[in-house]
């Protein structure tokens, strides 16, 4: 059985943590470039440049790209065959995402509970974790920083299976429309269908942190993901919400298996600096 | 923003708030007043309880932010606009205080719109996301009150060419719906 020492966990978020809040993702970075050369509104362009003028700054200085850093959603997948040393891995994330946020000048944006004092934890902890028992002895963490000005847009609908592909549409679309430019388009939406409540949720969300030059695996449902961008970029929201063709720059859609009377569907929108890092341990 | 952009300064006067039209293009240079969700909370608090206001709202313009912190040497982290909706149920009083102008991002709820024309006040919007570029025209940051709010607390900000687009003027006219309209196919 591999060893793998908390002391190491805690590095790579801590890194994970920084890298993913200053440095745009390729993937993300090209696809704004490509919009800008696509983009017909002379403002929603300028708003284009100045979002690749910012990345670029943000990389060259170690600036956050947003100074919302968001709470630090980690999803984790644990090899069965690895072993876990010196403490417990929900406290070595922690203690990770602790550092990265202190030490990398990150905004700390956790409240300790929602309601009542909503007293800041001052340190971004804790850490939104999802954790996943996989084959192998190795340990993948993605850290996907997520803001609340686009998380807030967030929906979930349990529609039934007669609302069909034309009620995903429209649930979509409902989403991107309230969302407009309180989200920070252009947008990387992602779409979970299927499961129950909380897995259509969880899916909308590792759809949102997926790389955005990817497709799903299904060629139905990737082909509904490209139907889904060009149904959203028909609202003329545009970059910033001033008016535009480059609404979102991908909807990823992710699926599960569900049962015979529902059709869950959930919508987690991100801006257009959909932040992700990922490392292999 | 095509355009060339106006260069206004804040505090903003009487004629400066008035004479902004929706999808102006501007430079502000001055000093606005940061101030986000618990810094609204306490301040409409206050007034409720008939206190003082720790900072002068007169001409005030307000800037939705709350900062990533300032590395050693630097004024600021970053410090792009955040949700400006979120404020919407204190900024009709606010404004009846004399606040003069807001910068943030999003729609505003038709009361805010209404209490804009009542006493002309308009509403501008900073790219959402821009936050690293943005920071360059924030020169200094002071704390003015909250402290304990960390992010949140209430702060005034020197800035020169901060860049922004008015997006609802004083007369109710609104940018983010002109602007769509073109590109709008459903």
């Amino acid at each position: 059985m591999r060893e793998i020492a908390s002391t190491v966990i805690t590095k790579a978020v801590a890194e994970l943590a920084i890298k993913a809040n200053c440095i745009l993702p390729a993937d993300v970075y090209g696809s704004l470039k490509k919009a800008l050369g696509t983009e017909p509104s002379a403002v929603g362009k300028d708003v284009l440049g100045q979002l690749l003028q910012n990345a670029d700054i943000a990389k060259n200085e170690t600036m956050p790209i947003c100074q919302d850093t968001g709470l630090a959603v980690i999803f984790a997948e644990v090899g069965q065959d690895a072993r876990i040393t010196g403490g417990a891995f929900e406290d070595a994330v922690n203690e990770g995402v602790r550092r990265g946020y202190v030490d990398g000048y990150l905004r700390k944006s956790a409240v300790e509970e929602p309601l009542f004092e909503r007293k800041n934890t001052k340190d971004n902890t804790p850490a939104i974790i999802h954790t996943r028992i996989v084959p192998g002895d190795s340990l993948r963490l993605r850290l996907a920083p997520k803001g609340a000005g686009s998380e807030n847009k967030g929906i979930l609908k349990m529609l039934v299976p007669a609302d069909g592909i034309e009620g995903v549409k429209q649930a979509v679309l409902e989403a991107v429309k309230a969302a407009g430019p309180n989200a920070c388009p252009p947008m990387v939406v992602g779409v979970g269908i299927g499961g129950n409540m909380e897995i259509a949720c969880l899916c909308a969300k590792r759809a949102c942190a997926r790389d955005i030059d990817s497709k799903n695996h299904d060629p139905r449902y990737a082909a509904f993901e490209e139907e889904l961008l060009a149904l959203v970029n028909k609202t003329g929201i545009g970059p910033a919400g001033l008016g535009g063709k480059t609404t979102s720059i991908k909807v990823n859609v992710e699926w599960y298996p569900t049962h015979i009377a529902s059709l869950p569907v959930a919508v987690n929108i991100n801006c257009h600096a959909a932040r992700h890092a990922e490392i292999i341990l | 923003m095509s355009q060339q952009p106006k260069r206004i300064t804040a505090p903003f006067d009487e004629t400066t708030a008035r004479s902004l039209r929706a999808g102006d293009s501007v430079l502000v240079s001055g000093t606005i007043i940061a101030a986000r969700d618990a810094a609204h909370k306490r301040l409409v608090e206050t007034l409720a309880a008939g206190q003082a206001l720790p900072v002068d709202l007169k001409g005030a313009v307000v800037y939705y932010v709350g900062p990533s912190p300032a590395k050693p040497g630097q004024p600021i982290g970053s410090a792009g606009p955040t949700t400006s909706g979120r404020m919407d149920a204190y900024t009709p009083t606010l404004i009846e205080q004399g606040l003069k102008g807001m910068i943030g991002k999003g729609y505003r709820k038709p009361e805010v719109i209404e209490a804009m024309k009542k006493y002309g006040v308009p509403y501008l919007a900073a790219v959402g996301g821009a936050a690293a570029l943005i920071a360059r025209s924030i020169k200094k940051y002071t704390v003015l009150a909250y402290e304990e709010l960390g992010p949140e607390a209430v702060a005034a900000m020197e800035v020169t060419d901060f860049p922004a687009i008015v997006v609802i003027d004083s007369d109710g006219n609104d940018y983010y719906a002109q602007g769509q309209a073109p590109y709008k196919e459903i």
